[in-house]
């Protein structure tokens, strides 16, 4: 009982405390315009190279905005309480650590939702694209899988917040590769060998995959297999993430690094 | 000569400064590398391949822009979190002189993303990098840094009054790169929008560079920049003078 009451109410006042900075004045700008330029901009390249249509980009960048809420803000729940100097009370209390960890995911995920669904929809009228109605629902099932997906790298990426003090590097390096391997915006056949390799066991890839085939008329039972993929690939990072930061969490307190700024 | 030496302390203090950043040392370098490489396949995959060349190019002037968009707004930011930015604005010289060389710093930064990008795409992906105008493309260079310093320096000037105004970098990065016509030509986009990019010295400034590498008029675009570039500045003092004075009514200066 006390595990669940850690894992969602724990997890929300976590989220309200470590977020209170995140007024409208700087989320609207961050997370709903700043996407939308993202698809815009990359509709427009794809149409001066004659590339891809547009439907392409705008499913591609909508889906991958997400980890930007989803890989920032899961890092930031470690890097953000050893800023507030609270990081050392959260792991000196006896709380079970997978709820303490894994609660503060959920409102973390609820906001990737939300952001990669507005640009989406917003991105996809600007730009004209049709998606068939029956599409809908199945894509916000992607969307929640790749949203999930993307807090497991974050968790990864906040447990080495535990040892890596340039948290917000880390994380932009960590976008602008999913930017560039994921297939966002180009197709991983046209990539070199090496990266399409890579790009099946990043998080988004599968899921970028499976929301293009739906929004051109594919049903939910035929990207089954790789709506499939991105839970396996988002839960292996969740896993190495909890792993790496139960065993970073013993080195930081036997190093007496835990508070190093 | 107090001017100049002003100018010139600040240029290096925050050249000195970012290079010690390693989030601005990413921003600076690794991302232009990032969005050159994805440019890179991106009009590689189009039917369009010898476009290649020129998204070349357009990749470096991102890195400048993105460089001189956060490092500028930071400018104000930084020094409020660091407890100096009262002390810059009680300082004899008037504030804008203070912070045009930090602007100016930003931007030159920017030549990191522009090198690295040319490195990187010559290096990795075989691209040739040679200008037509070599004297023009030396020229049309510090050009462009001041063309984005002077721009800098009107949105620095909203971070005095408005705390958070930096998240106003988040959403400038794509749409100034749009509109400057610095990857996609202004034609394609919708006409309304030649408008807002004619009036930003940035876009003269990269047709500037792009037409002393590709061949084209490189003086009108350079004059273009500079009257455009005065303006802005001429824009920032007014708009530094209001907001100043309201964050000291206010006494806003030094929240976080």
């Amino acid at each position: 009982m006390s595990s669940v009451r850690i894992f969602f109410i724990g997890g929300a006042i976590a989220y309200r405390g470590l977020f209170n900075w995140l007024s409208p004045w700087i989320f609207v700008p961050t997370f709903l315009v700043a996407p939308v330029f993202q698809i815009l901009l990359f509709v427009y390249i794809g149409r001066s190279a004659h590339a891809q249509s547009d439907e392409f980009y705008v499913v591609g960048n909508a889906l991958q905005y997400a980890s930007i809420p989803c890989v920032f803000a899961m890092s930031n729940t470690i890097a953000g309480e050893r800023f507030q100097k609270t990081l050392g009370y959260i792991l000196a209390t006896p709380a079970g650590r997978l709820p303490l960890f894994l609660g503060r995911s959920l409102p973390v995920i609820a906001n990737g939702v939300f952001v990669s669904a507005f640009a989406f929809v917003v991105g996809g009228l600007i730009v004209g694209i049709h998606v068939p109605g029956s599409a809908v629902g199945s894509l916000g099932l992607v969307i929640v899988v790749c949203a999930a997906s993307c807090t497991g790298l974050g968790l990864l990426s906040a447990a080495l917040g535990l040892r890596v003090r340039e948290t917000a590097t880390l994380n932009n390096i960590v976008f602008g590769l999913l930017l560039v391997f994921c297939g966002t915006n180009v197709p991983l056949r046209e990539l070199p060998g090496w990266m399409s390799f890579l790009s099946q066991g990043m998080p988004l890839t599968h899921g970028i995959e499976a929301a293009r085939k739906l929004a051109t008329g594919h049903s939910l039972g035929s990207v089954g297999g790789l709506i499939g993929a991105e839970l396996l690939v988002g839960a292996s990072y969740g896993v190495a993430g909890y792993v790496l930061l139960r065993f970073m969490e013993v080195q930081s307190r036997r190093l007496a690094t835990l508070e190093t700024q | 000569m107090k001017l100049a030496r002003l100018i010139w302390v600040g240029l290096v203090f925050r050249v000195k400064e970012l290079t010690r950043s390693g989030l601005f040392v990413f921003t600076a370098v690794i991302e232009p590398l990032i969005f050159a490489t994805l440019t890179y396949y991106l009009f590689n995959a189009g039917s369009k391949p010898e476009t290649v060349i020129y998204s070349a190019l357009g990749a470096g002037m991102m890195g400048i822009w993105t460089s001189t968009l956060f490092a500028s707004g930071g400018a104000i930011s930084w020094q409020r979190w660091q407890g100096t930015l009262e002390l810059l604005v009680a300082s004899p010289p008037p504030f804008l002189l203070v912070i045009f060389p930090l602007t100016l710093g930003s931007a030159t930064i920017g030549l990191y993303s522009l090198t690295a990008t040319l490195a990187w795409e010559r290096l990795v992906f075989g691209l040739p990098f040679d200008p037509v105008h070599l004297g023009q493309f030396v020229l049309a260079v510090p050009m462009l840094i001041f063309a984005l310093g002077a721009l800098g320096l009107v949105l620095a000037t909203s971070f005095v009054l408005y705390r958070n105004a930096n998240a106003l970098s988040n959403m400038l990065e794509f749409p100034v790169w749009l509109a400057t016509g610095v990857i996609v030509p202004l034609s394609l986009l919708p006409g309304w929008t030649s408008w807002i990019g004619w009036t930003l010295s940035p876009t003269w400034g990269f047709r500037a560079l792009r037409n002393s590498v590709f061949g084209g008029d490189v003086w009108g675009p350079i004059g273009l920049s500079l009257a455009l570039s005065t303006a802005y500045f001429a824009i920032a003092w007014v708009l530094m003078g209001i907001f100043e004075r309201r964050a000291r009514e206010r006494a806003t200066l030094s929240l976080v």
